[in-house]
């Protein structure tokens, strides 16, 4: 089967979606020479008027995206740079998203805000190295973070398709990755599902984004002493609580790694709702950036900030080992 | 041309739509006040008149007036005020937010500024579709210092969309005077980015429309877009909470003076006495009208609180496990 990478699965979603439908169009900055990959070959496949580099006014093109799926449209919207999203949070939270509800259902507002790379780059030092899904799903925006090459194409695929606004976060750590596909399985995935990577019965990883296949190795490593299931819920907002639920039955014990700061971040969420309405044998635990995380530039100090494999061993560990 | 009579039908129903309103506030009939749009009735009438039923317009705070002269139903209107599910938002939107998109309003919105770019999207979407239609952003003197709005002007006449912006300078941005918040002029931030500006009389509904006639027709025609800085005063309160608040930021010589020239006034000169004696009396009984369709209106259930959140089916967990 051919190789196709995290970066290009996207590329292939939007190339499609744009293919199917002649609302959907591209805004960006730098996206006609496809700075990040993503958008490459589309202006010159589909032309200027829909695939439009703009000016760097990152709260006039997203607002402009919010009138133009109200007229009609169904843009997607590319930042290059997570920290953006602080910019913008009026334009989302405040403009696109509230527009359904204040007007009664009049109209709706079908943007996607497309992340290629969110998260630490490492080396990109404090306002190139956030990932804040975690507020967009607090606001109730519609938040998908895909880990894999498939899911990447399926659920940007979805979030298109989507009546809403939807923001999709490629994580940095994960947008590297490559997968053996057969191009004509690739699928839209449903928003709100999640998925199990791997089928276990002691302990219930949940993991989000890149940090699913930290995840996979951690519990290839305690292979034969923790049996561990991992579980993506791909989506935060919705988030699959039936999902988590059903593994939850099974293990009783949680253990959530999240690349949020911790206060207020979606691992606190989860564990919060598990502890209220699900079944747990033992205390759960998180693994998160520390509080009002702002990465540092310096290698080391980045990654000291980070979710890390050893962190999450040892949570696993105690939780399994915990009554 | 537009008529004489049509134009004082406009600002006479928002004037008076307005004085009832805000009874309905002091009464408790409308929850949470409003922004009275007194004494600048002749802009929405003027360029509204300018437009066609399907061209669109975005709004403000101070929204009353635009939405009534594009058209929107005074009843339903009311409704919304008072929170009602027969309003035109369903009791979603209120005072700040209303809306009616089958009649091209994209929504009033109540963040000073933050309307233009979206307007500039839904124009640009239209005439993608092959759409003729016209976009007027109507905002405030205070928005001429929003980051989001000179964006806006940037977008629009980088991409020559088909949208008049339309700065109503009533001299406050709630307390503040325009000249202390804002340096240079505000039609040379217009010009700045090659847009043709004009300072229109505000406060005379027929030189509105004829200086929003020709934005308007020069944007259909293709040309971009165009800036009118129409110069008018606030009779009324920044908000209905300054008859409880009282903050002292102008004289009532002042607020009198500034008041002197009156849009309904100008315009009921036009118009021939028995003309206007059947309008007043036609405004009269729809507004009574108005009022009994709100006061008699269902207030919504609020297991629907949650409704129209999502276009679909999403529904997110409630407050309680």
């Amino acid at each position: 089967m051919p190789i196709l990478s995290y970066v290009r699965a996207l590329n292939r979603a939007l190339s499609a979606e744009m293919e199917r439908d002649p609302a959907v169009c591209v805004f960006g900055e730098d996206i006609g020479i496809a700075v990040s990959n993503v958008t490459t070959g589309l202006l010159k496949r589909f032309g200027p008027e829909r695939v439009i580099d703009m000016p760097i006014s990152e709260q006039a093109f997203t607002s402009f995206a919010t009138g133009a799926a109200i007229a009609g449209s169904r843009p997607v919207v590319e930042f290059q740079i997570p920290a953006l999203l602080f910019l913008v949070f009026e334009q989302i939270a405040n403009q696109a998203h509230k527009f359904s509800l204040m007007t009664g259902g009049q109209v709706k507002v079908p943007v996607t805000y497309l992340l290629p790379s969110s998260g630490s780059r490492v080396g990109w030092a404090g306002q190139h190295s956030d990932h804040p899904y975690s507020l967009f799903a607090h606001v109730g925006v519609k938040t998908v973070v895909p880990a894999t090459v498939t899911d990447a194409y399926g659920l940007l695929v979805s979030a298109i398709r989507d009546d809403d606004p939807v923001i999709v976060f490629g994580p940095a750590g994960a947008v590297a990755r490559r997968e053996n596909v057969d191009f004509d399985a690739l699928a839209p995935v449903p928003l709100g599902v999640g998925r199990v990577h791997r089928p276990g019965s002691d302990v219930t990883v949940v993991a989000v984004g890149h940090l699913v296949h930290d995840a996979l190795a951690v519990a290839d490593e305690l292979a034969g002493t923790i049996s561990v299931e991992v579980f993506d819920p791909r989506t935060l907002y919705p988030f699959d609580w039936a999902g988590l639920e059903a593994s939850l039955e099974h293990t009783g014990r949680l253990v959530v790694v999240d690349d949020s700061n911790r206060t207020c971040g979606i691992g606190g969420e989860i564990l919060a709702t598990a502890a209220e309405e699900m079944h747990l044998i033992a205390p759960p635990k998180r693994v998160t950036r520390p509080d009002g995380a702002v990465l540092p530039f310096a290698r080391e100090l980045d990654l000291a900030l980070q979710p890390a494999r050893g962190q999450l061993r040892a949570a696993i560990e105690t939780v399994a080992k915990s009554q | 041309m537009a008529d004489s009579a049509d134009l004082y039908r406009t600002v006479r129903l928002i004037r008076r739509f307005e004085e009832r309103a805000i009874e309905l506030v002091r009464s408790g009939v409308i929850p949470g006040g409003i922004h009275p749009y007194l004494g600048e009735e002749a802009i929405a009438a003027g360029v509204c008149a300018a437009l066609r039923p399907d061209d669109l317009i975005t709004s403000t705070h101070r929204g009353h007036g635009h939405v009534l002269a594009k058209g929107a139903d005074p009843c339903r209107m009311l409704a919304e005020l008072a929170g009602r599910e027969t309003g035109l938002n369903a009791g979603r939107g209120g005072s700040m937010h209303a809306a009616d998109v089958s009649v091209g309003i994209y929504g009033a919105n109540a963040i000073v500024g933050a309307s233009a770019a979206i307007a500039c999207g839904a124009a640009w979407s239209h005439r993608r579709a092959g759409r003729d239609r016209v976009a007027v952003t109507f905002f405030g003197d205070g928005a001429v210092n929003q980051g989001v709005l000179l964006e806006a002007l940037n977008l629009a006449a980088l991409r020559r969309l088909p949208v008049v912006f339309v700065c109503e300078n009533n001299r406050f941005a709630t307390s503040m005077r325009v000249q202390d918040t804002t340096s240079g002029t505000i039609t040379g931030r217009a010009e700045a980015f090659g847009i043709p500006a004009q300072a229109v009389d505000g406060m005379d509904p027929e030189a509105v429309f004829e200086a929003a006639s020709r934005a308007v027709a020069r944007a259909r025609a293709g040309d971009g877009p165009a800036f009118l800085e129409c110069l008018t005063y606030r009779f009324g309160p920044h908000h209905t909470w300054e008859y409880s608040v009282r903050p002292r930021y102008r004289t009532d010589e002042e607020v009198a003076a500034g008041s002197v020239r009156d849009p309904v006034v100008i315009q009921a000169a036009r118009v021939d006495d028995a003309v206007r004696a059947r309008i007043d009396g036609e405004i009269e009984d729809l507004l009574d009208r108005a009022r009994l369709f709100a006061e008699a209106s269902p207030e919504p259930d609020p297991s629907g609180a949650l409704d129209y959140l999502y276009s679909g089916t999403l529904r997110g967990r409630g407050g309680t496990a």
